[in-house]
């Protein structure tokens, strides 16, 4: 081999080895895109509803109220009649078999979302008004097209003479796409058409509540004494021994804890928002104190000993000047930390937050899921409605990570102080 | 009641405040004394006097009552005569009387319940009254002490600065608290459960079955249910799941981790770095509930396919998928600590290198890399304890069925996919199954501690080599 040859055996080594590098943060970079563009498409579609354009007459014999009637007077009255007689007129149906057929492309909700609308208008009786009624899960997915019609009718949770009443629909402008407002609304529910993300919303929103609660206030002292204060001794090494194993303790770990100690010993309630806070406080703490450590050490001892010499304490000191100067590092790390508590699902399975609830929580005490949880449920149930369901919710909670994670950034950039 | 005291107290501690403070200051100006602290830190020092030990006293008390009232009442029903056999049956009885006295209860009340319950009701009554009293009490003497103080011009803020000290303390060992509480309560079940299990029938035991030890009270076992139970809880079918999950995930996040790591310390320009770094930092944002989802819905069932058109049976809950999507999950890990360990190697190493007339990748590969290997190993030992450690992407993708298996296209469990199953849903205490979790949790949590002192060990060696 020359020495020409050699070199240029070198140089395509250099090449190819550059090459490996560009590939591999590409191939890193395709996988997010790759994630969030399967996520998006999958989901987008939860955010509208199917509904069914139907006429409702209010038969006075049905419904046995009068117009005008108080609100206690028609939550006790039966609509279930009402609903049966007007939506088997939604289509020309022949016989008791095809009426039921048809019953079934409306959701398990039309009952009530016909109490309703007379609810807000009690004058009602003896007229007639159309009603978008929310379709059952089956005929949302078909309207979407998630879900084929060119298989066999055995293969198909959809018979042919639904398809039939579903073209006539189609062709007759009786079913449209509206916004989802079960979506944000509701509780879980068995039926997909009906199920929101509304309680898991309300149980995040409370366990996070209590997760900054607890482990802020905590977390800032804590790091101001270890930073500040702590005499060099072995105490202090041992605190800091424990804080770094425990940020690096795997999560379901705390759930076991949770078990043992909040659920069998102190016997809170299960499933609340109450325990998940606390769970999450005990596992982002040590993941709060290292960042804010890391900001009360950014700020120069000039900074200090300044305050010193005109005569303050070092009490004084650190909360008049050190303190409020790391701050937005403190702001940020804080924020980051309650972004990786919110999107935590296993210690939070542990302490049952996987139980079917149904009510939004009312308080932090009550059965709640939480937006991690819901996505774990749902993505367990075997109707093809919740994919789509499951996939909303992920966008969910990627826009709460994103905006959360931007905040603390822009905290950082904003009023963060560069020291040189 | 909690929430009206706590009221209460924040209510007496804001107008001690004011109080203090312009007690302090019409002493001074009367008396014409010059006071040895400000007004204000009076008024602080009667507020920490006022709150603390009643926050602390409800604390406790808060955490204790329901313990001591259970005992209590199960004890005062078993002299009523009611009847139970175990703890379960026990705690049943017990959240029947509390139903009863809440009104929430609807089935038979028969006498003993009934009795029970008004029981309940008197010690409930009882315990309130006296915490309300006792802490009333805690507050008068700790007011007219620290009244005292302030009457003799103490040196107001030295001593809320000692009170306040205290308290950055007390905050501080709440880590050391969390480490005991996890050490204590994975050990407590653990030790009950190696007293059914013979420890070393669970660490080289080749079979898991637990759902065999499901409603079996462990202290009534008979001869041939121990035998059963002998062999129902190995380990090794799951540490060797786990492994394989976290080595085919290593395979995935070490060279595309590595590589950009290399990449971005090395060779990008800084607008590059600035744009990809807190891109593929975002992979380790995402909640890992979301890789799950993604591995068992798209990736599984992708690979199933492609198995089925080359031909070969691929389990739709493969290791493989598994695997790869959480290798993908832990490439920032791998990526971003070699980025900063092979930034802290020195440029003088590199001068040398280039002045020798070797090409940057030459240095790269027998310069850079072998001065940081101690550092890149430290940071891929803490990606494997997050491999290891990883719950919801093997939850929801890998397997429930231990195989002992090296087929990435079979699917195996994991140690923490086994601890959920058996946690999930209602769970009895006191059965070897429910323990089972316990001792998992205390392997994996003594296994990530290892891994992790470990490489920090490493890591921070590396870093005082050069610095």
């Amino acid at each position: 081999m020359t020495k020409e040859e050699r070199l240029k055996k070198r140089h395509q080594a250099e090449k190819r080895f550059r090459f490996y590098g560009i590939t591999s943060i590409f191939v890193a970079l395709l996988f997010v895109v790759i994630l969030v563009q399967n996520i998006f498409s999958k989901g987008s579609s939860a955010f509208k509803k199917t509904v069914i354009t139907t006429e409702v007459f209010f038969d006075q014999e049905l419904l046995e109220i009068q117009n005008g009637a108080s609100q206690e007077e028609i939550m006790d009255a039966d609509f279930y009649d009402i609903m049966i007689e007007n939506l088997i007129k939604a289509y020309p149906a022949k016989d008791r078999d095809e009426e039921d057929e048809l019953l079934k492309l409306f959701s398990g909700d039309a009952e009530i979302e016909i109490k309703k609308a007379f609810l807000n208008d009690n004058n009602l009786i003896g007229k007639t008004i159309t009603l978008d009624l929310t379709a059952s899960d089956d005929i949302d997915q078909l309207h979407k097209g998630n879900y084929p019609r060119d298989l066999p009718e055995e293969r198909r949770r959809i018979s042919d003479f639904q398809l039939v009443i579903y073209d006539y629909f189609v062709e007759n402008k009786k079913i449209s796409k509206n916004f989802n407002n079960y979506f944000f609304n509701n509780g879980d529910s068995r039926d997909p058409e009906l199920a929101g993300i509304g309680g898991a919303l309300v149980g995040s929103f409370y366990s996070i509540l209590i997760c900054l609660l607890l482990a802020f206030p905590v977390a800032v002292l804590a790091s101001i004494y270890l930073e500040e204060f702590a005499p060099k001794n072995k105490i202090t090494d041992f605190i800091e021994i424990n804080i770094n194993n425990l940020a690096a303790v795997p999560s379901i770990v705390y759930g076991l804890l949770a078990l043992q100690i909040l659920l069998a010993t102190i016997q809170l309630p299960r499933s609340t928002p109450l325990v998940a806070g606390i769970t999450l406080a005990l596992m982002t703490l040590p993941r709060i104190i290292i960042p804010c450590r890391a900001s009360l050490k950014a700020v120069p001892p000039s900074i200090r000993e300044g305050a010193l010499a005109v005569g303050a304490s070092k009490f004084q000191s650190v909360f008049h000047h050190v303190v409020p100067l790391a701050l937005p590092g403190t702001l940020s790390g804080t924020i980051i930390g309650l972004a990786q508590a919110l999107g935590e699902t296993a210690p939070l399975i542990l302490i049952g937050m996987v139980a079917f609830v149904v009510d939004i929580p009312s308080s932090p005490v009550d059965p709640s899921s939480s937006l991690p949880v819901q996505v774990y449920l749902w993505s367990e149930s075997a109707e093809r409605g919740f994919v789509e369901k499951t996939s909303a919710t992920i966008m969910m909670l990627l826009s709460f990570l994103i905006v959360m994670n931007f905040i603390a950034v822009y905290l950082r950039q904003k009023f963060e102080k560069r020291w040189n | 009641m909690n929430i009206v005291l706590i009221f209460l107290i924040t209510i007496f501690s804001v107008s001690l405040f004011f109080y203090g403070k312009s007690k302090t200051k019409t002493i001074s100006i009367k008396d014409n004394i010059k006071l040895n602290a400000l007004p204000k830190f009076y008024g602080y020092y009667l507020v920490l006097w006022c709150s603390i030990p009643a926050l602390v006293f409800l604390l406790v008390w808060s955490l204790f009552e329901p313990i001591i009232i259970k005992s209590i009442i199960i004890e005062t029903a078993a002299n009523q005569g009611a009847i139970f056999s175990d703890k379960n049956e026990a705690n049943l009885i017990y959240e029947k009387i509390k139903a009863i006295h809440l009104g929430t209860y609807f089935g038979d009340i028969d006498s003993i319940l009934r009795e029970s319950a008004l029981a309940y009701a008197k010690f409930i009554n009882l315990f309130t009254n006296s915490k309300v009293v006792l802490i009333f009490a805690i507050i008068i003497a700790s007011v007219i002490y620290s009244l005292k103080k302030i009457k003799n011009n103490n040196k107001a803020r030295d001593d809320v600065e000692v009170i306040l000290k205290g308290l950055l303390f007390v905050s501080s060992l709440i880590a050391i608290l969390t480490t005991l509480g996890i050490i204590f309560s994975l050990l407590f079940e653990s030790i009950k459960f190696f007293s059914v299990i013979n420890i070393f029938d669970y660490l080289f035991g080749t079979n898991w079955s637990p759902q065999r030890a499901f409603v079996r009270d462990a202290s009534s076992i008979t001869a041939a249910e121990f035998e059963e139970l002998k062999d129902a809880f190995g380990f090794i079918p799951l540490i060797a799941g786990t492994s394989f999950i976290a080595f085919i995930a290593m395979l995935v996040a070490v060279p595309i981790g590595l590589f950009s790591g290399i990449y971005m310390a090395e060779y990008a320009s800084i607008k590059v770095r600035r744009i990809s770094k807190p891109i593929i930092e975002i992979l380790a944002g995402i909640p890992t509930v979301v890789y799950g989802f993604f591995a068992a819905l798209t990736v599984g069932p992708f690979f199933r396919q492609v198995g089925e058109n080359l031909g070969l049976t691929v389990s739709s809950e493969s290791a493989l998928a598994a695997g790869l999507i959480m290798g993908i999950m832990i490439i920032p890990y791998v990526s971003s600590l070699s980025d900063d360990v092979i930034n802290s190697v020195p440029q003088s190493l590199r001068d040398g290198s280039y002045a020798v007339g070797a090409t940057k990748s030459e240095t790269i590969k027998q310069v850079v890399i072998p001065a940081a290997l101690p550092g890149i190993i430290g940071s891929v030992l803490l990606a494997v304890s997050r491999a290891i450690g990883e719950t919801m992407i093997v939850v929801m993708a890998a397997g429930l069925a231990a195989n002992l298996t090296i087929n990435p296209l079979e699917s195996t469990t994991t140690i923490t996919t086994q601890i959920v199953m058996i946690l999930v849903g209602d769970q009895e205490f006191d059965s070897p199954k429910t323990q089972s979790a316990f001792a998992l949790g205390l392997t994996l949590f003594i296994a990530t501690l290892i891994l992790n002192y470990i490489a920090q060990r490493a890591v921070k060696k590396y870093r005082e080599k050069y610095d």
